[in-house]
């Protein structure tokens, strides 16, 4: 089975995606992990203004038969939640990379992208 | 130890499913959604992989002896094609495990069983069923043919519908009263298809033999399910999962406290029979409880059950996303005071306390 892997963004080994915006970094994961995980059924989120540290946990995503942390690919202030989740955690199945964002972060040092896995590193991984 | 292959697990990876160990056998979890799954079961039918169950046939002139020392129901109240749900004791009447036994058409004048232990438990009860035949000096085989059969669960409201539109004797099927059973085939094809399983629904289980797994899967076109669905349909209806909701080991329990008394007939004499007596004669200090989060979150197993003060009472057994009730609900075991419907309690998930009430299982209305 083949995921789609947008290159317009980087990863982490850990199945969360980083998307630079005009806005900070867009936050979510990736269609593997969504497929992975099976019907997402609730998440757990940090509020606005929380801060984080990248590759720490940031909150939990769980589907009907699994439960899974979080991890922040970037250090960084949280500046929007994706609050549709909330209601809807089903849209991190059907739109991972769109809808089914997570959180806006405005980030520390946006270097720390530089660390993250490219698209094909990703998908080599989940190959 | 390798895993066990269930004779489909190739016909399972071509159709993508998911796969996941469970009692030391690779199963298919899931093969679209769970939620598709789910509903498709409670809507119209699905079908289960199930060939992880254990199947021990019991036969000979002692046959009815033996199975009534070591399990806890009557056999001596079933008829031939007749099946029970039991639970099989130590002798302080804790579960072993829990079971369904068939009694089998008779073959050589005598009395024959079959019973379905849970996977992985297999050759452990073959075992205890052989040393308490010598022990007693009893007359009767214990025969371990949990690799001569697949086992399909086809469940849901259509279940039958289609099992006639499949099986060579319509009626016989058709006609089937709950938790009985019947020959029947399929494709000429040799089969036991018994009016159970462990969803809530109406349904079938159907025994086939290992080698011809393939085209009695193939006969019922219907939507594949897996553990994933199997664990949040019998969640709903409020069954008990061994090695969960009890376990020998980590999690001893009587039918009393886990609330499947009914299994248990004192009237007749089986290894642990005296001291279930006497727990029902005290009374027990903790039940299995179903619960509802009223906060949002999701309850899993080993999650603290906690009074209004915080302090720990008890432990979640199971937990789940309900797909039909969109509620999060779940099994666990707390002191009787606090087992009454409606009951506030709490649930650290993750360290966080959300809001429960107890609720009367099933959850929903099963048939």
């Amino acid at each position: 089975m083949s995921f789609d892997t947008p290159d317009d963004r980087r990863y982490l080994e850990s199945h969360e995606w980083a998307l630079e915006t005009d806005d900070g970094v867009k936050v979510g994961i990736s269609d593997f992990a969504q497929d992975e995980l099976g019907d997402v059924v609730f998440v757990e989120l940090p509020d606005e203004g929380d801060s984080m540290t990248q590759e720490e946990a940031f909150g939990v995503i769980e589907s009907i038969k699994a439960v899974s942390d979080l991890y922040a690919p970037i250090s960084g202030t949280v500046t929007a939640v994706n609050e549709d989740l909330f209601d809807a955690p089903e849209l991190v199945n059907e739109d991972p990379f769109g809808d089914g964002w997570m959180l806006e972060i405005d980030p520390d040092d946006e270097s720390e992208l530089e660390a993250l896995l490219s698209a094909e590193a990703y998908s080599d991984q989940v190959a | 130890m390798s895993l066990q292959m269930p004779p489909l697990r190739r016909v399972h990876d071509d159709r993508g499913a998911k796969v996941t160990e469970f009692g030391g056998w690779e199963m298919p979890v899931e093969f679209d959604s769970i939620r598709e799954e789910h509903q498709a079961v409670r809507e119209n039918v699905g079908k289960f992989d199930v060939s992880h169950m254990g199947e021990i046939e019991v036969a000979g002139p002692d046959a009815t002896q033996l199975m009534q020392r070591l399990t806890s129901n009557d056999v001596t109240a079933l008829d031939v094609r007749d099946s029970q749900y039991a639970v099989i004791p130590d002798t302080d009447g804790v579960i072993i495990d829990d079971t369904v036994l068939y009694r089998l058409p008779d073959a050589d004048g005598h009395r024959r069983y079959l019973f379905i232990p849970n996977a992985g438990n297999d050759e452990a009860m073959a075992e205890r069923w052989r040393t308490h035949r010598d022990e007693l000096g009893l007359e009767a085989t214990v025969d371990n043919q949990t690799q001569e059969y697949a086992m399909f669960a086809i469940q849901g409201p259509n279940a039958r519908s289609l099992a006639a539109d499949v099986v060579d004797e319509p009626k016989a099927v058709g006609d089937l009263g709950r938790f009985e059973a019947t020959d029947a085939s399929i494709d000429g094809i040799e089969c036991w298809i018994a009016r159970t399983g462990y969803t809530g629904e109406d349904g079938l289980e159907v025994l086939a033999p290992w080698d011809e797994a393939e085209p009695i899967w193939a006969a019922f076109d219907c939507q594949p399910c897996g553990l994933g669905a199997r664990d949040t349909l019998r969640l709903e209806a409020g069954f008990v999962l061994a090695g969960q909701d009890f376990d020998h080991e980590s999690n001893p329990r009587t039918p009393y406290e886990c609330g499947i008394g009914f299994t248990v007939k004192l009237d007749t004499e089986f290894v642990g029979r005296d001291a279930l007596e006497q727990v029902k004669e005290e009374g027990i200090e903790e039940k299995l409880v179903g619960f509802r989060l009223v906060d949002r979150g999701i309850a899993r197993h080993g999650y603290d059950i906690l009074n209004g003060d915080g302090d720990p009472i008890g432990t979640v057994t199971s937990g789940t996303m309900s797909p039909t009730l969109e509620a999060a609900i779940g099994m666990g075991y707390v002191p009787v005071e606090y087992a009454d419907e409606g009951t506030v309690v709490r649930i650290d998930v993750r360290g966080r306390n959300k809001k429960a009430k107890i609720e009367t299982t099933p959850f929903i209305d099963t048939v």
